[in-house]
């Protein structure tokens, strides 16, 4: 019998799973431990919303209308779990305390990574939780010029957010376009060509050597030899996985948790979001997803199968789904590319920055990208998810 | 229970839609609309997940 569960991270697929075990009737013991000092709060209006300074930090804060009272939550925030004994069924926090389970969820996610051999100093930021978006919006206020490392999704977003607030931006992008080459060049040369409309100074092809100033950030050297004055400079070239509290525990830890179709990691054991590499039927293999709806999914899931033990557990199928808000634009993504995919535009075109795509693999449709096309991509989602071959999926498109 | 959908926050992801298309559509004015604004128990499940997979939190179920 199940009497307690305990949830490491208490970002979104931490609660999710928390509020999945609630809704499918578990009443027993829930602990839910977060290394941050704050409630769960929502991501992806950090580098938007409140970076621009429309939204106030706390209205990112998840379940502000229900409250926790209803899930009952031993909830121990502001302590971070530091190991966990699969032998004893105890994970063990940084204060000393331990917290046992009759099963584990760990959702603990990923930080970012930082500039390589680049000392901390004032101005020098990321942006990843909450408290890094309080502390760039406060540089912000001050600045009047930004220079963003990494020209990937983050960055764009905080590009554009900065460019919301009138500051001069500059991105630095080590690859020849920005965003990732999977996406067709084509597209991401358009992503490049809208952020220079809009006034910021894109830099590809060049890597970031050096940041100089004193006591605060006074700029940036490129591996082109030139020097870019700034107050201040964000750093967005990716996320590493919090796996480092779980090495010799047992559990396989390759880039993330490896798990099964279940979610499970080890008997007991699972593992959901951007920590996580579940084994996906859809993909055909176990990719780290770093995507809002995928810790929720994966959240979801794991609670399930917690619930459902072994036997009547569920295998974990799901078409990855991201989008970007930038400017006035929405950019939604769902399926998977890869570099030489060929991407065909079914409706709109480049020049609109309105437009409707999809990725062919061999005879299959894989992807869709769609900017400012919404309904178009609820179409597409369904025909990537059913493998429906490329021919059918242009029929559809002719259909419609 | 009772389907209230914030439309000023409602951003179109269309992931409720795929979680409860007995409840939920985009028309084709853009808009998403509630087809069953009572949803009998028997779809509470998947107005659940609706809630829980809306990107902007603009589903709640009021009972």
């Amino acid at each position: 019998m199940l009497r307690r569960i305990v949830v490491v991270g208490a970002s979104l697929a931490g609660l999710r799973a928390t509020e999945t075990l609630r809704d499918r009737g578990f009443d027993g013991e829930l602990t839910l431990i977060g290394d941050e000092p704050h409630r769960p709060y929502d991501r992806p209006p950090l580098s938007k919303q409140v970076l621009q300074g429309t939204w106030e930090p706390e209205q990112t804060f998840f379940r502000r209308k229900d409250g926790y009272d209803a899930l009952a939550l031993d909830m121990r925030l502001g302590v971070r779990a530091t190991s966990v004994d699969l032998r004893a069924r105890r994970v063990i926090l940084a204060d000393g305390t331990f917290a046992d389970y009759d099963r584990l969820i760990v959702a603990t996610g990923a930080r970012v990574r930082n500039l390589p051999g680049m000392a901390p100093r004032v101005g020098l930021l990321a942006l990843r939780g909450l408290d890094d978006a309080i502390a760039l919006r406060r540089e912000l206020m001050n600045a009047s010029h930004v220079a963003i490392v990494g020209a990937g999704f983050i960055g764009l977003e905080v590009a554009a957010s900065c460019r919301a607030r009138g500051l001069q931006v500059t991105v630095i992008e080590s690859l020849p376009v920005p965003l990732s080459p999977a996406l067709g060049s084509t597209f991401c040369e358009m992503v490049a060509a809208m952020h220079r409309d809009h006034g910021v100074y894109l830099r590809t092809g060049v890597s970031v050597t050096d940041v100089f100033g004193e006591s605060r950030v006074a700029g940036v050297v490129l591996s082109d030899g030139s020097r870019i004055d700034t107050d201040v400079v964000v750093v967005g070239i990716g996320v590493t996985p919090n796996t480092e509290w779980l090495e010799g525990s047992g559990l396989t830890l390759e880039n993330g948790i490896v798990c099964n179709g279940c979610g499970e990691a080890a008997p007991g054991v699972y593992a959901a979001g951007d920590v996580a590499r579940v084994a996906n039927r859809w993909h055909g293999d176990s990719p780290r997803i770093e995507h809002w709806t995928n810790a929720v999914e994966q959240g979801v899931h794991a609670a399930e199968n917690a619930l459902a033990g072994p036997a009547s557990s569920t295998s974990f199928s799901s078409v990855p789904y991201f989008w970007s808000d930038q400017y006035d634009r929405k950019i939604q993504f769902v399926g998977r590319a890869r570099p030489h995919d060929e991407m065909v535009i079914v409706d709109g075109s480049l020049a609109d920055r309105r437009l409707t795509a999809l990725y062919r693999c061999g005879n299959s449709v894989v992807a869709c990208l769609a900017v400012n096309q919404p309904r178009a991509l609820i179409k597409y989602k369904k025909l990537i998810a059913a493998c429906v071959p490329w021919e059918a999926a242009l029929t559809a498109t002719a259909a419609s | 229970m009772k389907v209230v959908v914030d439309l000023g926050a409602c951003d179109l992801h269309g992931l409720c839609v795929e979680a409860a298309p007995e409840v939920f559509e985009i028309g084709d004015d853009g808009v998403l609309h509630v087809l069953i604004e009572t949803p009998p128990d028997g779809l509470r499940a998947k107005v659940d997940r609706a809630v829980r997979e809306c990107p902007t939190g603009a589903i709640s179920i009021e009972e």
